[in-house]
């Protein structure tokens, strides 16, 4: 900011603008949340197939946004042919997860922690490999800024901008409300209403059966893979675009933690849960920044998690929890 | 290589020379083996980093404000952990496997973003200046932790208790129905496990001149550093997760070769032994190889839990 600029709206005083900022806190509250309910929704289907906490979808996430902006930036492509490729390649991943991490140790039936901690490792792989990404280095055809936060400079994305009411609303976030809901209820119906949706839940249920009833189990979980790791590049994207923050490092601090709330706050494995959880989530972050200040939010979104698993363990959507003592 | 030459050729050089990391591993050794102790009795939790800057910040702060003297401080430390252990574990150890392991994120991420960042005495999260610290002094200390802890979890093991925490590992309700009081181990384990924690996150802070509340001191990432110590070293035997602290903690200097790209190398290795040996590093079994299709199959024993 040079030094005569006029100061900027949000710098006045916020007393004759507060039920204004409340409104545009709500919005915030509604865009942040489906961006955590689209990537909370791909963990919680291998949560719900596989009973396996995917700690590379953090990860998958960020690859999507960076490999998309990458193009744009660096390749020249038109920001939809880049959003296509980064969804395929955050599918892609998916089934690389699947092939390194997963099934090789379903082969040897080790304990669920193992593909927690194998998924640990993609994670790390994949966070360090673009990290590394510099001009001249051997993957400056992914990513080229290194461990800088970037963003899509002004222009390149359509983005008109309208004042309604007070509220600033910009086609970039809004467009997300609309996508993660039409997803997400695809989603929903593919599950409940389909072949395929039956397979699946299947083999949730109990893979064993699923395969002695003919069901090709290796390629089901391949196919949840696939599904939810596109999810979640897609929600990076959206979240780099909307943000305007790109950096290798936004899977793990922004969504990676908050993701674990979102299905544990709508019951673990349950698809309309991740999808309130993320919306919940959201909101109770933006009361907690209203209400206590910003350096509060973070905190409280956690105690919220904590008090919910220790008073209805099953989520707000989860069915009852068999074992107590 | 240098790394390893150097420690078989000359030792004196390589102890003179890589001092703080071998306190830096034994600390890692000490919070191994916490997390071991909840694993030995069937429970994921992952609370340790919480009850270590719980230890951390008693010690370093009685040691600002009062200056008392270090076993005071923390002996106070432990305890405060201790009692923290008690407070925490009741609500949460009526849950299981990775709900449990969510819960105790909640907890050790709601301690430090909403408490630590933003109290004035901790520093408000621009950390805490410890000028008493001792990095070099601290090591014999640290070694003698290291020993007596690993001798205590062993000899804990093997007895009464340890026979109970493996019996509820393996069947919960059979335990019960064999007239274990499941929740009074689980318990006792979880709070040894805090007691070990707080006693790491002490000794950590009076080697270091700064105590620093970032997530990969007392964060989630700090809690899945010490799960992959124990998982990685393997969680059947008690020299399993020291082995897998010694490791990984000293991997980035075994690798020095790969320099920028150790986070790809460290990936590459966990993702390897957890493959080849879903066991971990110390138990039983051989590596898993790829089998031939005319190579018998071997008798498949059940999974244990968690």
């Amino acid at each position: 900011m040079s030094w005569g600029d006029p100061p900027s709206p949000q710098l006045l005083p916020s007393t004759c603008l507060d039920r204004d900022r409340l409104g545009q806190q709500l919005l915030n509250a509604i865009f942040i949340g489906s961006i955590y309910a689209l990537f909370a929704v791909g963990y919680t289907l291998v949560f719900g197939v596989l009973d396996i906490l995917n700690l590379a979808h953090s990860a998958v996430f960020m690859f999507g946004a960076a490999i998309t902006y990458s193009l744009v930036i660096n390749h020249g492509q038109s920001f939809w042919v880049a959003c296509a490729i980064g969804i395929a390649a955050s599918a892609l991943m998916g089934l690389v997860i699947e092939h390194v991490c997963l099934r090789p140790l379903r082969r040897r039936s080790a304990p669920p922690i193992a593909a927690l901690i194998s998924t640990i490792g993609l994670a790390l792989i994949i966070v360090a490999a673009i990290e590394q990404g510099q001009p001249g280095a051997f993957l400056s055809w992914i990513w080229v800024d290194g461990a800088n936060s970037v963003s899509f400079p002004p222009g390149t994305i359509p983005n008109p901008t309208w004042h309604v009411a007070g509220l600033t609303i910009e086609a970039s976030k809004m467009a997300i409300i609309p996508i993660s809901v039409a997803l997400m209820l695809v989603l929903g119906y593919v599950i409940r209403y389909t072949q395929v949706g039956r397979a699946l839940r299947a083999v949730a249920e109990n893979p064993r059966a699923a395969r002695l009833m003919g069901l090709d189990v290796d390629r089901m979980i391949s196919l949840t893979l696939v599904i939810s790791s596109a999810l979640g590049g897609l929600a990076g994207i959206l979240f780099g675009v909307a943000l305007g923050d790109i950096s290798p490092y936004i899977g793990r601090d922004n969504v990676e933690i908050r993701g674990l709330a979102v299905i544990v706050l709508g019951g673990m494995g349950s698809i309309p849960g991740a999808v309130v959880g993320g919306y919940l989530l959201g909101l109770i972050e933006v009361a907690a920044l209203v209400v206590l200040g910003s350096n509060a939010r973070a905190g409280v979104a956690f105690a919220a998690l904590f008090l919910m698993l220790v008073l209805r363990p099953q989520g707000l959507f989860g069915a009852e929890l068999r074992e107590k003592i | 290589m240098d790394f390893l030459i150097q420690l078989f050729t000359d030792p004196l050089a390589f102890w003179n020379s890589h001092t703080l990391l071998i306190a830096q591993v034994g600390i890692n050794s000490i919070l191994a083996s916490s997390m071991f102790v909840v694993l030995y009795s069937g429970q994921l939790s992952l609370a340790a980093p919480g009850f270590m800057a719980i230890g951390a910040y008693t010690s370093v702060l009685m040691e600002l404000y009062w200056h008392t003297p270090l076993a005071l401080n923390i002996a106070v430390g432990v305890l405060l952990a201790g009692g923290a252990g008690v407070l925490i574990g009741l609500p949460v150890l009526r849950l299981r496997g990775v709900f449990l392991a969510i819960a105790t994120i909640g907890f050790i991420e709601a301690l430090r973003l909403g408490v630590i960042l933003n109290l004035p005495i901790t520093g408000e999260g621009l950390g805490l200046k410890n000028p008493h610290a001792d990095p070099l002094g601290g090591i014999n200390l640290v070694l003698v932790s290291v020993v007596v802890t690993i001798f205590l979890v062993w000899r804990l093991t093997k007895g009464r208790l340890g026979s109970a925490w493996a019996a509820i590992r393996q069947d919960e309700l059979a335990a019960l129905s064999q007239g274990i009081h499941v929740a009074r181990y689980k318990m006792i384990a979880f709070i040894l496990s805090a007691v070990l924690a707080g006693f790491a996150g002490g000794l950590e802070a009076h080697l270091n001149f700064f105590v620093d509340p970032g997530d990969s001191e007392y964060g989630v990432t700090r809690a899945i550093q010490i799960l992959t110590f124990a998982i990685l070293g393997g969680s059947g035997y008690v020299l399993g997760p020291v082995v897998g602290a010694l490791f990984l903690t000293s991997l980035p200097y075994i690798f020095q070769q790969a320099h920028d790209y150790i986070g790809v190398v460290s990936g590459a290795f966990l993702i390897a032994v957890i493959v080849f040996r879903p066991q971990g590093i110390v138990g039983r079994g051989g590596l898993a190889l790829f089998r031939p299709r005319w190579w018998p199959r071997r008798q498949v024993r059940a999974p244990s839990p968690g």
